[in-house]
């Protein structure tokens, strides 16, 4: 296998773009990554993209096509080829770029991630997450996506003694990191009686433990390592890249308190970097509730089981902790288009180990995580990179 | 959805049908046509195994914000059951209050109306669980 570099990044802003259409936001993700690597069309190989329900959410398959014809690739007929794991699609997109030049199929590879969500109503829009739960057993009988999170905060309140003020403390720390990323759709910081006091969506969740629906898109563009410097001064390394399943419904599990694909998911990279938790600067995670943040940092093995909330409240997991968890805002401040949202994490990984994270940079990055959740833990994907 | 893809799910659905490998003795709830413990070697060896439709809450959420479908029915109780057979499913739990919903309530199976497509469609009935008196 050769190793494999991130040479460009781009993306959108995050958030509610009623004037861009879904070929606008991935275009011009992807222009940004491709300018950003000096690239010419005609350099790609190929193009993978991240989406969970174009389908559903603009009635419009076949986006990859879409998206090769709208950027000018399908003129040299490039190959582009869609990716759907529900939340995790843009990560698992990643990953097929990353194996298709790890294994020398190509040489540059364009990864993108885009969701359009606001063009349907909300109801519409939760309905459509609720499939990445399972429709069948999970979804007809009430359960809706944020009250199977509810379920896991409800369990781990009970079986670690967590505060449900821990749990808050995470969109209170994610709103302070997007507050200086002038990318993300929340720029504002909140506190905790916010959080508290919000609208119930799901007991014990409410509002503001809930990631928001958006609009956006992010593209990365990977490259071989022994290629990589005739492009970029600062190319950025894919240490590992690893993928775990588990069972589709969270019912399905002895303990719905730890996501098993996110442990085996991370086993698999840390042991691909020859890295330890000990390790990594900074991570993006999949908060796309305020207790998924807290099994991530627990089952990626930055704390002990049950003690993420502690490690939260205490500010380990803020810019200058322990280790900065969700530095660009998270999926709750940045957004979460959800095809793109794996994608994203790797260009605030990228823009922080080049050291051009302004006002949120980590100091000394050297080595970023990104896990990328489908579902209720279905599927988990993580990428380790690290400066070359 | 469409009117057989719950109609072919009723005995699961009214009966609480699971499904046994004979092969190690591991149930599945919703059955499984193999085994995902055993499987090739469980082929052919798949019993049909109704569960008594008793057990306790595992989790639980009060739900407020529901699909169009649910609408009329928030905020319901939303609960993880653990089987006394040691399965788990999800369902909500009726004849209940909102504040007497715990871990560890014990509970029974009963059918109930689950959805319906609209005045003129289909009535989904499915199991829901009420309290153990």
């Amino acid at each position: 296998m050769r190793e494999v570099a991130i040479i460009g990044i781009g993306d959108t802003k995050f958030g509610e773009l009623w004037d861009m259409s879904f070929r606008q936001i991935g275009i011009q993700a992807g222009l940004a990554a491709v300018h950003d690597a000096k690239l010419r069309a005609e350099d790609i190989d190929a193009l993978y993209v991240g989406n969970m329900s174009a389908g559903r959410f603009i009635e419009q398959e076949h986006v990859a096509a879409l998206i090769a014809d709208y950027s000018g690739m399908a003129r040299d007929f490039t190959p582009a080829t869609r990716v759907e794991a529900a939340g995790a699609s843009g990560g698992l997109a990643l990953r097929q770029g990353y194996m298709a030049v790890a294994s020398g199929m190509h040489d540059i590879v364009v990864v993108g991630g885009a969701e359009k969500m606001t063009d349907v109503p909300d109801g519409l829009s939760n309905d459509i997450q609720n499939s990445a739960a399972d429709r069948q057993w999970e979804c007809t009988f009430g359960a809706t996506f944020p009250s199977l999170h509810a379920m896991i905060a409800r369990r781990y309140m009970h079986q670690y003694g967590a505060t449900r003020e821990q749990i808050a403390q995470v969109a209170v720390k994610n709103h302070k990191h997007g507050s200086l990323n002038p990318k993300a759709q929340f720029q504002k910081e909140i506190t905790l009686d916010t959080v508290l006091k919000a609208p119930m969506v799901a007991e014990p969740l409410g509002m503001f433990d809930c990631a928001p629906n958006s609009d956006g898109a992010a593209a990365v563009v990977l490259c071989s390592m022994e290629k990589a410097r005739n492009y970029t001064d600062v190319p950025i390394k894919i240490l590992a890249s690893a993928q775990a399943s588990d069972t589709l419904a969270l019912h399905g599990r002895p303990d719905i308190c730890t996501f098993r694909a996110t442990q085996a998911a991370a086993q698999r990279a840390f042991k691909q970097a020859r890295l330890e938790p000990k390790h990594i600067h900074l991570a993006e995670v999949h908060d796309n509730f305020t207790i998924s943040e807290l099994l991530a940092v627990e089952d990626l093995g930055f704390f002990a089981k049950g003690s993420g909330g502690k490690a939260t409240a205490d500010g380990q997991t803020l810019i200058g902790g322990q280790v900065a968890v969700n530095t660009s805002g998270g999926l709750k401040a940045r957004g979460d288009p959800i095809g793109a949202t794996g994608v994203a994490q790797v260009v605030e990984l990228v823009t922080q180990l080049r050291g051009q994270a302004g006002k949120r940079q980590v100091a000394d990055a050297k080595y970023g995580l990104a896990q990328n959740v489908g579902g209720t833990g279905g599927t988990v994907v993580v990428h380790i990179l690290g400066v070359a | 959805m469409a009117t057989a893809r719950f109609w072919r799910e009723n005995a699961s659905m009214y009966n609480l049908i699971a499904s046994r490998c004979t092969a190690c003795g591991a149930l599945q709830f919703p059955p499984r046509t193999f085994c995902p413990v055993c499987h090739r070697r469980s082929l052919g060896k798949m019993e049909r195994f109704k569960l008594k439709g008793e057990g306790e809450i595992y989790s639980f959420s009060i739900v407020h914000e529901a699909t169009a479908d649910l609408e009329m029915q928030k905020p319901y109780v939303l609960a993880m059951m653990r089987m006394d057979e040691g399965v788990m499913l999800t369902a909500q739990v009726v004849d209940c209050k909102l504040e007497d919903a715990k871990i560890g309530l014990r509970v029974r199976a009963v059918l109930r109306l689950l959805s319906e497509e609209g005045p003129d469609g289909v009535i989904h009935y499915g199991y829901k669980f009420v309290p153990l008196a």
